[in-house]
């Protein structure tokens, strides 16, 4: 008999205990701090970052990952862009009633496994259950809090023309690997997500290499929006060379069967960053050396700063220059 | 085996586009103006404006979008009616992705979606006739536009309902076909065009033969090319040598998929559920039979004789699509262009089709 989340599971009592003790803290660990109502934990230093994000990746379960890994590695990613190095982490559980437990257990030690591979802790939980077709099977919610190191805060106000921008890898895996695990729209491919905490990787360049500007993680939206958003915020220009832009080939494939544009597709594995670039080679050899980095690549460099409205441009292949914009509205497979 | 990555390579594309430029400069020595082309599907015209080939060719040749974006081409009337389609209970609507911006007098199927109608975007007509098998208490609609390339498709999925004998499945017909709405720009005159570069996707089902009547009635040249930048700067330059040399031909430059008589499986498939019927086109109002409806036999399976929709008179717009898939103007001599019509606020569905003029210039085309 398939053992299931029911109703009862999340009303507080015998069965929720259980499902906390067997479940969560038998993956998480760390039970001492599961006595209090919350967890206490020491801050290392002065200054920390917080960042939380809800997952609701639709199917849970897809190549490379599921909605478990996710939740680790995108919080830890948020929080190490912003040149923090992820501690602690709280996740909290929405499921829908009639879940498989082992499918949950399945999720929960992926989480712990990911949480490990990143070290860090996660701390502080909690559990919902709500009726069938509440939610669809299950939701994560992580919060992540990061130690801000003085010594290596990033620093967008010393971007300047000549700039280089650097992405970690290949762009579009996830929202491929997505779409092919839907099984929709006919699409069938061996791409897997990128799903990745990068964490150690970007911690071992912002502590060995000066003049990392600043970082991003182009996940929702896709490398397109995420470097739109930067030249708004910070007033630069950036110019992209669209024929160094590094592609699987099966990306590229079903976008062009499907109609989309890999620059807007989500990634969540890969940080894009802005380096001087007398330094920009030092930050290439350094991913290339880490297996999460090995494909990356310059892709351009800011073509001017201190504007009023900031902009996106890409170089094509034909030595044509073409403004891009954020992704308008939602993306749609097209007819033929 | 045809190795694909040929035809995106940025380095021939580049040497190819110079030999093009300087084709063109001949042509406008011999004849004092800029060759005009145009791009007769609406893919060709999205892989021109992503490429960056239309912006460097601007100088040297003119090309224009034709009518041949299958949401663009459909007449408001047509659109309304298949928004409505959504309202009435106990329905489930199928399309194209294209479909769910298109603005209708009155909403979106995007809007109806989110207010809780079922909507759903499907690549493959058939992925609906599956989703009619598995919900038999409701009415799957699946919206039937396009051209040659998937009228075919809309008519395999008749063939699976047939089979299946499902009777809660039906398509929506407002298909179109190209030779028609050629044949109608041609006569009327309104835009001068040196030569056609002529779509793929449609030859591969229709066959070379099919565009020979631009050569011999006509006395216009056209090429059959493919959609990567290599094969439209290849096609160019066959049509710019036809020009030079005074020829007249329809040349086919996308061999390894098109054949003289195009696919005739499909055909077949074509000829025994559907028949030519009078349809509307935007801007241009009915055009003799330029497309394809289900056969009287097969009428169970026609939406448009199943449900009755009724549709006021569109809403007036100074949308100017209708001239701009007649090749007649260009999305910036539109007032409402990047103004009034983005494709987060669209008014015509040039602005929001995969394949639309309007939407090219937006996302590809504009410097500010």
């Amino acid at each position: 008999m398939v053992q299931r989340i029911s109703l009862a599971h999340g009303e507080g009592g015998e069965l929720t205990h259980q499902l906390i003790q067997n479940v969560f803290i038998k993956s998480f660990g760390h039970p001492e701090h599961a006595q209090l109502d919350s967890a206490i934990v020491t801050c290392p230093t002065q200054t920390i970052a917080v960042s939380t994000d809800s997952y609701v990746v639709k199917p849970i379960f897809f190549p490379g990952g599921n909605i478990g890994k996710l939740a680790i590695t995108g919080t830890v990613n948020d929080l190490a862009v912003s040149g923090a190095i992820p501690q602690v982490i709280t996740a909290a559980f929405i499921i829908e009633e009639g879940f498989q437990l082992n499918e949950l257990k399945k999720v929960v030690e992926s989480m712990a496994a990911e949480a490990e591979i990143a070290k860090v802790k996660i701390i502080a939980g909690d559990t919902k259950v709500v009726e069938k077709g509440s939610v669809e099977r299950l939701f994560i919610n992580t919060t992540g809090i990061g130690e801000i190191r003085q010594e290596h805060r990033i620093n967008p106000g010393a971007i300047q023309k000549g700039d280089c921008v650097i992405v970690s890898g290949t762009v579009g895996d996830h929202g491929i690997a997505i779409l092919s695990a839907r099984h929709e729209h006919g699409l069938f491919t061996d791409v897997e997500s990128d799903c990745a905490s990068l964490n150690h990787l970007i911690q071992e360049l912002v502590e060995k290499i000066d003049g990392i500007r600043i970082m991003r993680d182009p996940t929702r939206g896709g490398l397109a929006t995420t470097l739109v958003e930067l030249c708004e915020d910070f007033h630069f220009t950036v110019e992209l060379d669209e024929v160094s832009i590094p592609l699987r080939r099966d990306v590229q494939g079903a976008c062009d069967i499907l109609g989309f544009d890999p620059l807007y597709l989500a990634n969540e594995g890969k940080v894009v960053m802005i380096v001087d670039s007398k330094n920009a080679h030092k930050v290439l050899g350094m991913m290339k050396g880490n297996v999460l980095g090995e494909n990356a690549t310059i892709i351009g460099h800011i073509a001017s700063c201190d504007e009023q409205t900031g902009k996106l441009l890409l170089k094509t292949a034909m030595g044509t220059s073409r403004r891009l914009h954020r992704l308008a509205g939602m993306l749609l497979p097209r007819i033929c | 085996m045809v190795n694909m990555e040929v035809f995106s390579d940025p380095t021939i594309a580049r040497h190819l586009l110079e030999a093009v430029i300087q084709l063109a400069e001949r042509f406008k020595e011999e004849r004092g103006r800029i060759p005009v082309f145009m791009e007769v599907c609406g893919s060709h015209t999205m892989a021109f404006a992503k490429s960056g080939i239309k912006t460097r060719l601007k100088d040297h040749v003119g090309l224009i979008a034709g009518p041949g974006c299958p949401v663009c081409v459909t007449d408001q009337k047509s659109i309304d009616a298949m928004i409505q389609l959504s309202e009435a209970p106990n329905r489930i609507l199928c399309t194209f992705g294209d479909m769910m911006r298109v603005p209708g007098s009155k909403f979106t199927l995007m809007k109806a979606k989110t207010e809780g109608k079922d909507i759903r975007v499907v690549y493959s007509p058939l992925d609906s006739v599956k989703i009619a098998e598995e919900n038999p208490d409701k009415e799957v609609i699946f919206l039937g536009i396009g051209f040659e390339t998937t009228i075919p498709i809309l008519a395999l999925a008749i063939r699976e309902a047939e089979r299946k004998e499902l009777n809660n499945f039906t398509i929506w017909m407002t298909t179109k076909l190209v030779e028609p709405v050629l044949r109608v720009l041609l006569d009327s005159g309104e835009v001068k065009i040196d030569g056609f570069l002529l779509p793929g996707h449609v030859s591969i089902v229709i066959g070379k033969q099919s565009f020979n009547f631009l050569a011999e009635e006509y006395e216009t040249s056209g090429v059959i090319t493919g959609f990567e930048p290599v094969q439209l700067l290849s096609s160019m330059y066959k049509l710019l040598e036809l020009l030079l040399e005074k020829k007249i031909d329809i040349i086919n430059d996308y061999t390894y998929v098109v054949k003289e008589q195009g696919n005739l499986v499909a055909q077949d498939f074509l000829k025994h559920y559907l028949e030519p019927h009078d349809e509307e086109w935007r801007g241009m109002s009915a055009i003799p039979k330029s497309g394809l409806v289900l056969k009287e036999k097969y009428a169970q399976f026609d939406a448009k004789k199943k449900f009755k929709v009724v549709i006021e008179e569109p809403r007036k717009t100074k949308c100017r699509c209708g001239e701009i898939i007649r090749g007649l103007i260009t999305p910036e001599q539109c007032v409402l262009f990047n103004k009034g019509c983005t494709p987060t606020n669209p008014i015509g569905p040039c602005m929001v089709s995969t394949e639309g003029t309007c939407a090219a210039h937006y996302q590809y085309m504009r410097e500010e």
